[in-house]
This record gives structure tokens, sequence and C-alpha cells, in this order.
């Protein structure tokens, strides 16, 4: 409460559109770009010094049987572990919970978290000594178990868990998945790992989806500690949390989408809470020094031209245990009808960006499903179409992982040829960073 | 007292200690700050609900919480009056907002003889914040206008100087820094035209497209006259001789204005005129969400109600009105300046005739040549 609205950062929005439609027209987008500043130099240290703790981590590592094939993938997974208990700052709080087809708190155990000093750090490392490798894979005992020891924290407002896998969720149900998703989110995020190849991208995507965190692959073990590193460096930043966007409409608007566009795609549209009359607020999590852009499309009755009209007010804002919210910032989409055609016609750069990043992710998912499915000239179509946008918007990073999965003729027109022999990890993380979009570039 | 300057701050031309203006570009020089320009109150609130859907609820930002719908906001629509000089602006019916801006003032000059001036800009709406464009024109010319007159200074340098002000505060703007994401990157721009009537003299200045016309009282004996020369693509191919009227007004590029106020104006020039009129009338200061239902002098003076000189704000209201009526396409702004000369001057025999240029250089289209007739023969 007193204690955020202390030492948070300070949050902008600008909002990029084209307000002009054209006589009759009523689909409205905006590129919403949020930035908060004024909290990195603080670098995550810790804010609520009266309570004691900044932030909670708490580290879920998969110790189901097939961690042990090969066996280094165990023994990455503790290295990595550790790694991530050395970036822990003095004064979070944390735990690390082992995962088979069931939840151990492997430290410091009893259903509560530590306090990290140079002493539990390395009580935690110890612990993870005792890891072996034994039984199945119940993601959700995880996550329950993650949920009753941030509970055990009310008090600490940044709660973010990392969640290391390399296999399916074979020993509960989707249900069941799905039940403890709806109850964790909002109490806290999480960063999914899947290590190697036998993982479901889409079951892991849809637990960071859930959960406000990232997803990537660890094809290689060896590669674990350095990822651990940043993630942890990423989660210590964070200042504020549970962060939400309203977005107020007016009378007889419909949201077509709300969708995050940086640093990666994802839709929040059916993640609307009801907040006052034709009001709703979409979760966003937590913040630190950083800048996201989100895509808003509404479609607004028509109006005549010469009318204005506010097509949505869109807030960042921090609900208040009282019900109320700490607005830290808004911006005005507009609606503005007119019979200029120079004026109508114009393609907002950002939104024209977006929607592009938007297509190329698609693209990727529908051409690696059409190939899994075995339609190699639908797949070829797709990621040819794949390989164009990244090419034309500049998404370097997703243009070198198409080019491990088909050898690009002309990249301006999309010609692609399917590679032989495509390793899965390479299809894999193609798959998995498909939604890692790039900005307009300056 | 003056402070004492050697040269011009801001184009470093050497000053004499007496100068109230720079003699180079017009710049005030006495340190002294004008007085702040007459711009129109804000119209009270007083609409108890939203004017689209009739919702109680209205956001402090201006809009409707249940339709969203803008709403009224004071430069839709003003009406200002100044010692006889009248004007009206009007958003119109198919702009959202009015990137129009005028004013009119009333003040003396040194020997105690009435100067009464009206000031109109046009946003160009293809700039970046037009609104902001025309209003800032408007306010940084009329200051100027009436420091200046009051001090004594001659019309037609006061306007170069109201002129050059103005542009320079338009230009300004494009360096605040006020970005429009997603709107016009072009720096803010709008059109100029005002008129001083002072000491039975009347003077206009102008730049672009926003135009002044003289209607007399008396329009059988006398001729209504188009007394700007507008800087668009039109008045320029035939003035040079490539086409007719006729063609170059049906030509798609006829209303490109080739002169503008703003940080991208290549060379502004303001142009001015001046003339002593001998028969009654007004003058008639607008934008062309006027004229362009009325292009033609004639035209316009048949909107003109006969007294329009002792109803200066009923005409402005009427000709507002026939614009709306006519389609409102564009904001539209009419200012009327009453102009009556002594009255044994008013000879209806005498008509008003082209001559030859006065001492200040004049424009060279015919229907500017509006000197004291006689004075040339």
């Amino acid at each position: 409460m007193a204690v955020l609205s202390r030492s948070h950062p300070s949050f902008s929005v600008d909002i990029y559109q084209n307000e002009y439609l054209a006589e009759g027209a009523r689909e409205v987008n905006a590129i919403v770009t949020v930035t908060a500043t004024g909290g990195g130099t603080s670098g995550g240290q810790p804010l609520a010094r009266d309570t004691g703790a900044a932030a909670a981590v708490v580290i879920m590592v998969d110790c189901s049987g097939s961690m042990d094939y090969p066996a280094a993938k165990l023994r990455n997974a503790r290295e990595a572990t550790g790694v991530a208990i050395d970036t822990i700052r003095d004064g979070v709080a944390f735990a690390v919970v082992a995962g088979t087809h069931e939840a151990k708190d492997i430290y410091p155990g009893g259903g509560k978290l530590a306090i990290a000093d140079q002493a539990t750090r390395a009580q935690a490392k110890d612990a993870l000594r005792k890891l072996t490798a034994n039984g199945g894979t119940a993601i959700g005992t995880w996550l329950t178990k993650a949920k009753q020891l941030f509970d055990s924290r009310a008090d600490i407002a940044i709660r973010h868990g990392i969640l290391l896998t390399d296999g399916r969720n074979e020993h509960e149900k989707p249900a069941d998945l799905e039940r403890v998703l709806g109850q964790a989110a909002g109490v806290f995020t999480v960063d999914c790992r899947g290590v190697g190849t036998d993982w479901e991208v889409t079951e892991l995507r849809k637990i960071a989806s859930a959960l406000l965190g990232t997803v990537d692959i660890v094809a290689e073990p060896s590669g674990l500690a350095d990822d651990f590193q940043q993630m942890m460096v990423q989660a210590m930043g964070k200042q504020v949390a549970d962060v939400a966007l309203r977005v107020w409409t007016p009378a007889n608007a419909v949201i077509k989408f709300v969708k995050q566009v940086t640093p990666n795609l994802e839709d929040l549209t059916d993640r609307r809470a009801d907040a006052g009359p034709r009001a709703g607020d979409y979760p966003t999590g937590s913040w630190g020094d950083e800048s996201r852009d989100y895509h808003v499309c509404i479609e607004v009755p028509s109006a005549e031209v010469g009318n204005e009209m506010l097509a949505a007010r869109i807030s960042l804002l921090i609900p208040q245990p009282d019900g109320t919210a700490e607005v830290l910032s808004q911006g005005l989409v507009r609606a503005v009808w007119t019979d200029d055609l120079a004026s109508s016609t114009r393609i907002s750069p950002q939104v024209a960006h977006f929607t592009g990043q938007a297509e190329l992710a698609s693209s990727i998912q529908e051409g690696l499903e059409a190939h899994r499915a075995g339609d190699v000239d639908l797949a070829t179509a797709k990621l040819g179409a794949a390989v164009r946008i990244a090419h034309r918007t500049g998404n370097e990073s997703t243009f070198k992982l198409l080019q491990k999965v088909v050898d690009v003729v002309d990249p301006k027109e999309g010609t692609v040829r399917f590679r032989k022999n495509v390793s899965e990890a390479d299809s894999m993380t193609l798959d998995t960073r498909s939604t890692k979009t790039v900005r307009v570039k300056k | 007292m003056p402070q004492q300057q050697t040269r011009c701050p801001s184009c470093a031309e050497p000053l004499d200690p007496e100068d109230d203006y720079c003699g180079a570009c017009g710049l005030n020089v006495t340190g002294e700050t004008p007085p702040a320009a007459v711009l129109p109150e804000p119209a009270a609130a007083t609409a108890p609900g939203c004017v689209h859907c009739g919702s109680a609820e209205l956001a402090a930002d201006g809009y409707c919480e249940s339709c969203g719908g803008a709403q009224p906001r004071p430069r839709d629509h003003q009406e200002l009056t100044a010692d006889g000089v009248a004007g009206v602006t009007d958003r119109g019916l198919r702009h959202h907002r009015n990137e129009d801006a005028f004013t009119v003032a009333a003040t003396h000059l040194p020997g105690g003889e009435p100067a009464v001036l009206a000031v109109v800009c046009d946003g160009v709406s293809s700039s970046a914040r037009p609104d902001e464009a025309s209003a800032t024109a408007v306010e940084a010319a009329s200051a100027h206008l009436l420091t200046a007159l009051q001090r004594g200074r001659r019309p037609d340098q006061a306007m170069r100087e109201a002129i050059g002000e103005a542009a320079r505060a338009v230009a300004e703007l494009a360096k605040d820094g006020v970005r429009t994401p997603g709107g016009s990157q072009n720096a803010p721009a709008c059109t100029y035209v005002s008129a001083i009537s002072a000491a039975g003299l009347v003077t206009i200045g102008w730049v672009g497209d926003t135009r002044a016309y003289w209607i007399p009282d008396d329009r059988e004996s006398a001729v209504a006259y188009r007394l700007t020369e507008d800087d668009s693509w039109a008045a320029r191919v035939v003035a040079i001789g490539l086409m007719t009227e006729a063609e170059a007004y049906a030509d798609p590029r006829a209303h490109a204005i080739t002169g503008w106020l703003g940080a991208d104006a290549e060379e502004i020039e303001p142009h001015t005129v001046s003339f002593t009129p001998h028969v009654p009338g007004v003058l008639l200061v607008c934008t062309d969400g006027l004229w362009n239902y009325a292009e033609a002098a004639a035209d316009l003076a048949e909107r003109v109600r006969p007294d329009a000189r002792s109803e200066p704000l009923a005409a402005a209201r009427e000709l507002v009105d026939f614009a709306v009526t006519a389609g409102g396409h564009d904001n539209i702004t009419v200012a009327v300046l009453p102009i009556s000369p002594p009255a044994e001057a008013t000879l209806r025999t005498v008509p008003l005739q082209a001559a030859a240029a006065g001492a200040a250089p004049l424009h060279s289209s015919p229907t500017l040549q509006l000197h004291r007739p006689g004075s040339g023969s």
C-alpha cells in the first residue's frame, strides 16, 4: 500500500494511432506504449524495509525420473539453480521446490520462505545436492506448493516463480492444471524454461501466459546457468506488482482485442476483469524499469463526419486493498470521422508494425503445426510469409531462427524451402520464440 | 524608459537609442511586453448533459462518460465585438475541431483617432497542431498591432512587423518538443490575414489564402472588390499566364497554398495593401470556409446585409450561417469592420477605380490597386 506508492517507478502512457476514420468506419486501433522509469536506480534493493523483504522468489526444479536421461540434465539443473540462488539479493524471501508428481519444498522447508543472506544461500545450495531424479511430472502440484509458500508472506507484493521442466505434464489431468493456474493467476508470476526437446511448447506457453511470465527453451542443459541468472536479474529488477491496464470504452463499443505486443506477444483479451461501468482491467504483472507496448483494437459505433469520440481511455493503475485504485498514468484513444481521404487512409506505422509482428508469430506457429501434420506445402507457405515479415520488419533474431528451419531463397518475396533434417531443438526454439517481437525501426 | 541597446537581440541590426523597433526585422526592442492579446473568453460551460446522448456524466477531459462523444469546446463557436468591429468563428459541420482563430480589437493612435483591427488565421490541416498555430499567430500579431498603433507606427509597417511576429511565434511551436504521435509530422502552420482601419486609412496584410473583401453599402453604383491575392497554386499559375482563371481553378491543385506561416515555410512574403475608402461600406476578413461558397466579391456581397456597417455582428453571423447551410465543409471565420468615411468624401458618383500604386510597394493584381481616386492621373 503506502509501501508501494512511496518508491515505485513513475509510469508514462503514450498512444500511437491514426485517429481519423472514413465515413462509416468503426474500427479504432492504437498502440499504447507504457514506460516505467525511475525505479531502476534502486535496482531491486529492498523497497519495504519495514517488512524486511522486497520480493519473494520460488524456484521449482523438475526432479522427475527423466531428468536422469542424460544424467547431465539434473546436474545442469542443479548447477543452474545454484547460480540462480547466488543472484538472489539480500533480504529477498526465497524457497526451492523439487517437483515430480508431487512437490516438496526442499529449502528451507516447513512451508516457509527463507530470507536471503550469505548463510541461507549456502544452505540452499547444500540442499540442492540432495536432489535426485525420481517419479513423474505434475506441474500443478508444484505451482500449488509455490502458492502456499508465497501465501505465508502476504506482506510481500513482488512474487516470482521460476519453473524448470524437461517433460510433459503427464501425471495430472489438464483440468487440474487449469484449476491451479486460475488460483495462482494474480498471486505470483512465473517464468518457464523447457530443458531438452521432450516438453510441450504449447503447454509451457500456457502456464507462462496465465502467470504473466516468459517461456523459453534451453536446448543445451549447459546453457541453463546463464539463463537462470538473467531471469533472476529480471525478477530482482521488479519494483511494483499487480499493475493493471484499465480500458474504458464508450457505450455500445466492443473491445476486439487487447494484446501485449512487446517484448513478446501476449493476448490479454480474455483476461479482462470488469472494473465499473464500461471499464475492464487487464493484468500486466510486475514492472521494473522497462517499456512495453500494447495493441488495443476497439469497434465503436459509427458517427457522422466531423464528430470526435473518445474510443478508449487507457489507464495504468495499482488496485488498492480497499477496492479503489491508484492511477499511475493515462492516455486517450480517439476517433475522428473525416472526409479527408489523406487523413483517413494514413496508416499508423506503429499499428502496422505490430499487426505484422502478430502475423509473424501466427505464421510461424501455423507453419510448424502444418509441418508436424505433414502438410509441407502449407508449412512452406506459412514460413515463407514469416520470413518475408521478419525481413521487412527487421526482426533479425526471428529471421535467424527461421533460417535454421528453412533455406531462404528470397527474403523479400518470402520464397523458402524446408531444410532437410531440421533438428527438433531448432524447430522448438523457433516455435517458442515466435512471439518475440521487435519495435518499429527508427 | 527603453533599455539602451546597440544591436537588435534577434537579428543583430545596429540600433539607435530612440528605436522602439528594429528597422530590419521589426522586433519590439523597448523591452516592454505588449498588452495581452484580446482573445475571447471561453464560453461558460452551461451544458447540463452530453450533447450527443444526454448523459449527465461528463469527464473533465471533455468527453461523455457514456457515449464517449466530444463535448462542445470554447473554440467551436465564438463571437467577439470591439468598438463596432465584430467577428464570428464556427467549427462548421465536417471538421471535428475549429482550426481557425481570430480576434477583433480597438485602440487609439497617439493623436487620439480611433483605430480598429481584425486578425484571422486558418490552421493548415495537414500540419501538426494547426489549431495551436492559428491561435498563436492571432495572439502574436494582435499584440504587436495594438502596441505599434498606439505608438504611432505607420499601419503598413505595423502590419509587416505583426506578420513577422506571428511567423516567428508559429515557427517557435515546431521547437517546443510537443509530439503528436501518429499525427502529421509537418511543422505547425497557418495562413494569415488582418485589417486595420485607422484615421481613414485601411491596411490589409496577408499570407496564404485567407482573404479580405471590400463591400460597399451601395452595391448599385459602387463595386465590391477582393483585396487580397491568394498565395495559392491557382493564383500563381494565372499570375504568370500559364492558365486562365477557369482552367486553374478547375485543377485539383488549385487550392494548394504556396505561402503560410510555419517553421517549414521557405520564405515568408507578407503582402500588404493600403487604401482610403471614400464611400461607406465594410471590410470582410474571412477564411476559405466562407469564400469557398461565394468566391467572387459580387457573389459574396449578395450575402452581406445592406446594414452590415451598423450591424456588423449580425452580418458576420449571417455569413457564417450561410456557409454552414451551404455544407459547412470547413471551419468558418468572418470579421466585419465598418468603414464610414467623412460625409463630404462620400460622393456616390465617384466610384472606386484602379489607380497607380502609392508609396508602399503593392501587389500587381488589379483588384489591389484601390487607391485614392484620381491620385495617379
